[in-house]
């Protein structure tokens, strides 16, 4: 019962936040909007009992990937994102309306497999939690089903991102530092 | 081996009063309980809000050789009550072509962040509101929701001054975070576990919190804990974010009243929740100060948790409001430079050495 409240609630603010994200027409509110769908979201999450996973979706989805977005927007010049308009055309209409019921079928073919619902709101997913230290253990196994490899992957790759981003903050950094001197 | 402390079995007693004296179902107990928690916590919220801007107060003139409020009630204790009254029936008017949705929603990320974290702060032994598996990590995600809501107040403010705030008060939060998360993870080495009660349950005992039982890295975590836990607050000397001789009053410029009073009010609990962050982590939480002479033990013991945890906070607090009124206000890129050439290095220094110590068994421990 009170689950099911729960997820009615949730789901309606997943979905106004969505629909108010893609019809507004200036970027801030879509960001923001954007930014209580991924909290509806994570709410799911611990609906479920994945706390760990709820967790990772506010830390970096809601707190970190929307800030980015956040950031980018404040970097492109104002005047190319405020009220930008899309023309209405009709050979757009029939992709849209194809896209979207793959989407939809996608949607209710997993719903109807997994019976998602129910489990949602009945009591019996209340004790699947799974242990921090679990989690912990298995992130950092390379045992059979030990996730280190990609673990350190995606760290090798997150590295390469990070120098990446600092070799291009420094050349611009250098063209400017040689514009000044040419002028001076 | 689990010792059970005064008052913590208060909620189970609350508990089976409603369930088995009243009769309730399951979802109606809940139900009440979680109402009934949820009040506490704003009611607690709002009074040490009170407590901390009074506080503040006088320290800062005591700080600067004056008296500070004298005149409304004795000793000016009624002064902050005054002030929220003022500031609660004030007019709230908005800035001409600004984003006015954005303008109201900003104050209560800012306090929504404010109070989920609060919300973890261990009160006494079983008086956790939230105990995750996950809390420490759960924590740090929720507080840096506080970020979207600065930086949207100084977008949707229309105001030169507040943008530049808001843009420097974003990136002081989210490099400081690094550090603050860092140290959370070397307390979480020492304990091993994620769970805010059961760090504090491994800090019971006599010589065990853990800035005994992790000595030299512990220390130093809780130190560059303090650090960033002032930064991440947006006090002491790092308020660039809201610097009134440069930037007017920062990303609240444009707010007047309880929007105002919002971001006021967060401050100051941001203070009390970092405060009490560093205490559940590194100072034992609500554990009893135990020297291993069992009548001195007791003695302590009898003392209920909330005292203690409250004691350790205000202490703290003290020495946070010490920082802040003594130092001078850094540079932006002072600022960057301390978290990302000093402190950040610092603390990934303090997870490798913890981790040796750890793993080594180098731990200070009594078993008792």
């Amino acid at each position: 019962m009170a689950r099911l409240i729960m997820f009615i609630i949730l789901a309606v603010v997943i979905l106004a936040s969505a629909v108010f994200c893609v019809t507004t027409k200036r970027i801030m509110r879509a960001a923001t909007a954007l930014l209580f769908v991924l909290f509806a979201v994570a709410g799911l999450y611990f609906i479920l009992d994945y706390s760990f996973l709820g967790a990772a979706q506010i830390s970096i989805y809601a707190g970190g990937i929307t800030m980015m977005y956040i950031f980018a927007i404040q970097l492109v010049d104002k005047n190319t994102l405020q009220g930008m308009r899309e023309h209405w055309l009709g050979k757009k209409t029939i992709l849209a309306g194809a896209i979207s019921l793959v989407g939809f079928a996608t949607v209710v073919l997993v719903l109807l497999k997994n019976a998602f619902i129910q489990k949602v709101v009945s009591a019996d997913a209340l004790s699947n939690e799974v242990n921090m230290s679990d989690i912990g253990r298995t992130l950092m196994s390379a045992d059979k089903y030990g996730y280190v490899l990609p673990f350190e992957f995606i760290s090798l790759f997150l590295l390469a991102c990070i120098i990446g981003g600092l070799v291009i903050l420094n050349t611009k950094k250098d063209g400017n530092n040689n514009d000044k001197e040419e002028t001076k | 081996m689990e010792k059970v402390y005064i008052l913590s079995s208060l909620p189970q007693m609350f508990d089976s009063l409603l369930r088995d004296t009243c009769g309730l179902s399951n979802f109606w107990a809940v139900l009440i309980e979680c109402v009934l928690v949820g009040l506490l916590v704003l009611a607690a919220y709002a009074t040490l809000a009170i407590i901390l801007i009074f506080m503040e107060r006088k320290v800062c003139a005591y700080f600067q050789c004056r008296i500070g409020p004298m005149r409304v009630g004795p000793w000016g204790t009624l002064q902050v009550i005054a002030d929220v009254l003022k500031m609660l029936i004030k007019e709230i008017f908005f800035v001409d072509r600004s984003d006015k949705l954005l303008y109201c929603i900003a104050p209560f990320l800012v306090i929504i962040a404010s109070v989920g974290t609060f919300s973890f702060l261990p009160w006494s032994q079983g008086w956790n509101v939230l105990d995750f598996n996950v809390g420490i990590f759960l924590l740090t995600a929720i507080s840096s929701i506080g970020v979207i809501g600065i930086f949207m107040a100084g977008w949707a403010s229309n105001n030169k001054y507040s943008v530049v705030s808001a843009m420097r008060g974003a990136v002081q939060l989210i490099s400081y975070e690094m550090s603050l998360g860092l140290c959370l993870i070397s307390a979480v080495i020492l304990t091993g576990t994620m769970q805010i009660s059961g760090i504090v349950e491994a800090q019971t005992g006599p010589w065990q919190w853990l800035i005994f039982q992790g000595h030299i890295p512990a220390i130093l975590a809780f130190l560059v804990f303090c650090i960033a836990g002032n930064a991440e607050a947006n006090r002491g000397p790092f308020d660039l974010a809201e610097a009134e001789s440069e930037l007017t009053a920062g990303y609240h410029t444009e707010y007047s009243g309880m929007g105002f009073g919002f971001f006021y009010l967060a401050e100051y609990l941001n203070l009390f929740v970092v405060s009490g962050i560093a205490t559940t982590v590194f100072l034992g939480g609500w554990a009893p100060v135990n020297i291993g002479i069992a009548a001195f033990d007791s003695v302590m013991d009898y003392i209920p948790g909330i005292v203690w945890f409250l004691g350790k906070t205000f202490v703290v607090v003290f020495l946070l409001m010490w920082i802040r009124w003594t130092f001078p206000r850094l540079r932006i890129d002072q600022i960057l430079k301390l978290e990302w050439k000093y402190l950040m290095p610092l603390s990934l220094c303090i997870i490798v050495l913890m981790v040796i110590c750890v793993s080594f068994g180098l731990t200070f421990t009594i078993n008792g």
